[in-house]
């Protein structure tokens, strides 16, 4: 029996009991001021919900919209799932299993574009920036580490750069044993982190072929990626199967608090304030239930607002309901480093990085295409989208699968029932959803989101112009 | 009374000690039977405790009995909050709905079921379904094809290759096919049950039949002499001598092979689950093991604990049924 059926009959048991505290609550009710104005969005379409998540702390707006019960203000019931790993999570909103999730920046575009499952999905809502971290295994650390300058103190320079890696990559490959690493999905942006930063040291990552059948990504590779789900990868590198790997938090403070691994380096040092996770749905769905979308939209706004609220007051009380076990799950102390402004690299050798997690400061929320066409511009320049594109199709496919333009509708929303203003957001009038460009990178490349062809010719490693395999 | 003293058998000793009638003798009947037992568990325990903390993984060190005695209060306290979480939704709900009505009385209101997470008792719960529905689907597809392939041997030696090629499938490579095929097959906008169920469902009844069959064939095959005579004789017509011969003469068999059955689903159950991710006690596991908090394996244990008790009152749920059902009511049950 499903949980809904099992549930309706639980609630038509105590349905006379909830009549009689209706009675009791209607008084009371007048002084509730529980909805907000529905006047500029019409009612919700659909109003039962269920989305998944993976367990990772970036979920966090949709367990506090949940917690805080902003789902429930804009009238809608909202049941969240962990799900096993990312290609369960897609197919399942693929196939109507659910409603919407927390998604990798890069899924809905690799799946539009045909890589993986095919399936036009969508995104009105980016639910952060940075949060990854990559981390080796204590081994390859202890090797590392005579490369690495130090400062006055003793303690290894930041940001680390990948240079410091490629003497270690080249003894196991003298040595004949492949350096393994790990991340979570081929279109994820711990692929793409993961790539720039072992790019960017000398360090070949390997190329897709799907043209040619060969979807393992590590052709021609001094560092062999490979697929491992979040919450399995202190595990897997416990075990030794790989060597480092990229994932969000809380996984690589896990490796330290467990003393398996050490991170080397943030997402934040690789590219600052970068887009990390999207809220996707289904175009379908979107289309079928527009109101409804504009109110999660709306929800999670007022979620993520209140994460970075007041120079990030509300962290402590996030961490809680985070290491609830139906959300995330790890120890509370886990949480609580990253989601609070601190990051602990070595054991002992902890540092500000406040702005580890960002939820809603510097227009985080805002699905600008200039970080669609980034991960595009990734995607090819890995092969997985094997030929040259001009600069147009990836404008189109940006436009295509970020929606800025629900983001916006929901956000005016929001300004008219007085619960946000209008200086929370971009100016709408004038924003055409390019950032300005962009150069914390740590290669000190610059990226131009209006030029992606030019872009990746910087670069020394990775397919340009129209080099294929 | 006498009968009833029966029914209770395990009373007995004390009584008689009571009455005073030889209470050495049964001082050594209560030690054989309650004692020794007892002392077995209280050495299990201590040296789980002893090993456990000698085992230290990267998630701390092994539980023992006392963390995991902690951890199932723990369960117990996460239950109860969550339905005062639930009185609170409902409560919020009728709010709403009051303020609606009073707006517009014709509105139309909806009773929602809660949209919290299932506590540790829920998915408890809900495993026992599946089990039940998936053993329940097995049996009804097994005896009477094991029946008819006891009593026909050309039959069984058509379906016999069968059997023993699909019999030692395991689940876990069943579960991608029987997800594939219920994604395309089960379609509809407001699906009566979740598709999570009927995977893990169909799953548990693939491989929950085979002893069923094999054991209701081989009960029905071994038939004493006697009664098929008696059933020639009496020219009985074929569903007569089915149900007035051949199932009660193979109950046993029967019922030993729904016995070995229900225990195969239940432990196909939490395997299927994991992976189907229907919300039951495999997924409590698989999420417990992702989560890696310091209490995780202490949750483990209690559900391991948990899911061995379960399989247990299954068993001797069939043991009570077998009993009530069983013509020869001397016969002897463990």
């Amino acid at each position: 029996m499903s949980k809904n059926t099992l549930n309706t009959l639980i609630g038509r048991r105590s349905l006379i009991r909830k009549t009689l505290m209706t009675f009791g609550t209607a008084a009371a009710a007048g002084l509730l001021n529980l909805s907000v104005a529905q006047a500029s969005i019409g009612e919700p379409e659909k109003e039962d919900l269920k989305f998944g998540f993976i367990k990772l702390t970036d979920m966090a707006p949709l367990a506090i919209a949940y917690e805080k019960g902003f789902f429930e203000d804009e009238g809608l019931y909202v049941t969240l799932e962990a799900q096993a790993n990312w290609k369960v999570l897609l197919d399942r909103v693929i196939d109507g299993q659910l409603d919407g999730a927390h998604m990798l920046a890069g899924q809905p575009l690799g799946a539009t574009i045909g890589f993986g499952t095919q399936a036009h999905i969508i995104t009105a809502f980016s639910m952060d920036l940075n949060g990854n971290a990559i981390t080796v295994s204590n081994e390859i650390w202890e090797q590392m580490k005579p490369h690495i300058p130090k400062d006055a103190d003793g303690k290894p320079v930041h940001p680390i750069k990948a240079d410091y890696l490629k003497p270690v990559v080249e003894k196991y490959k003298a040595e004949g044993k492949p350096f393994n690493m790990g991340m979570v999905f081929p279109v994820s942006t711990h692929n793409y982190e993961l790539r720039y930063w072992l790019a960017a040291g000398g360090i070949k990552p390997g190329y897709y072929a799907p043209h040619k059948g060969d979807t393992s990504g590590k052709l021609d590779a001094d560092a062999l990626l490979s697929v491992t789900p979040p919450p399995q990868m202190p595990a897997t590198l416990e075990a030794g199967t790989i060597y480092g790997y990229c994932v969000g938090e809380p996984w690589n403070q896990q490796a330290v608090f467990k003393g398996i691994g050490v991170p080397v380096v943030t997402d934040y040092e690789i590219w600052k304030n970068n887009p990390e996770k999207v809220f996707g749905v289904s175009s379908k769905w979107a289309e079928d239930y527009p109101n409804t979308h504009k109110r999660v939209v709306k929800a999670m706004i007022r979620a993520a607002k209140w994460l970075d609220e007041n120079n990030n007051a509300n962290r402590p009380e996030a961490v809680k309901i985070l290491s609830q076990p139906n959300y995330v799950g790890a120890d509370y102390e886990v949480i609580a480093n990253s989601m609070t402004g601190s990051f602990e690299y070595e054991k002992g050798d902890k540092r500000d990085v406040p702005d580890f997690n960002v939820f809603f400061r510097y227009n985080a929320t805002y699905p600008y295409y200039s970080d669609a066409i980034w991960y595009l511009t990734q995607m090819r320049r890995w092969g997985q989208i094997p030929d040259q594109k001009p600069d147009s199709w990836y404008m189109d496919i940006a436009k295509k699968v970020y929606r800025p333009d629900i983001y916006a509708e929901a956000a005016q929303s929001l300004i008219d029932d007085g619960v946000m203003d209008a200086s929370d957001f971009p100016d709408f009038a004038t924003e055409e959803g390019f950032r300005e460009p962009q150069t914390h990178f740590i290669d000190g490349i610059t990226y131009d989101g209006r030029q992606p062809n030019d872009y990746l010719k910087q670069f020394k490693i990775g397919l340009k112009n129209d080099e294929t395999l | 009374m006498s009968t009833l003293l029966l029914k209770m058998n395990w009373l007995t000793p004390f009584i008689q000690i009571i009455k005073g009638d030889r209470p050495g003798d049964q001082l050594m009947l209560i030690l054989k039977h309650a004692g020794v037992p007892l002392i077995g568990l209280l050495a299990f325990l201590f040296v789980w405790h002893i090993g456990a903390q000698n085992i230290n993984t990267s998630l701390g060190t092994f539980p023992g009995p006392a963390q995991v005695y902690q951890q199932s209060l723990t369960l117990i306290e996460e239950h109860t909050a969550e339905r005062q979480k639930e009185e609170a939704f409902y409560q919020r709900q009728d709010a709403r709905n009051a303020k609606k009505l009073e707006k517009n009385p014709d509105a139309t209101i909806k009773i929602r079921p809660y949209t919290g997470s299932p506590t540790f008792f829920d998915q408890i719960l809900t495993s026992l379904i599946t089990v039940m529905a998936g053993f329940i689907l097995a049996s009804v597809i097994a005896i009477p094809l094991g029946i008819m392939i006891g009593l026909n041997s050309t039959l069984y030696s058509a379906i016999n290759p069968l059997i023993q090629l699909f019999k030692p499938v395991s689940p876990l490579a069943w579960l991608p096919l029987v997800t594939m095929v219920v994604s395309a097959v089960y379609t509809s906008d407001d699906p009566m049950f979740a598709k999570s169920f009927i995977t893990s469902l169909l799953t548990v009844s693939l491989c929950s039949l085979w002893p069923t069959l094999i054991n209701t064939a081989v009960g029905v095959s071994g038939i004493s002499k006697d009664l098929q005579n008696v059933s020639q004789v009496l020219r009985l017509g074929w569903l007569t001598h089915v149900i007035k011969i051949v199932i009660p003469a193979s109950i046993p068999a029967v019922f030993t092979g729904l016995r070995l059955s229900l225990g195969i689903a239940w432990m196909v159950l939490i395997a299927a689950e994991m992976l189907a991710q229907n919300p039951g006690l495999g997924k409590f596991v698989w999420d417990e093991f992702q989560n890696g908090s310091s209490d995780s394996l202490g949750r483990i244990m209690v559900a391991v604990l948990a899911i061995g008790f379960i399989g247990f009152l299954l068993d001797r749920l069939m043991l009570v049924i077998q009993r009530k059902v069983s013509w020869d009511k001397s016969s002897a049950l463990r």
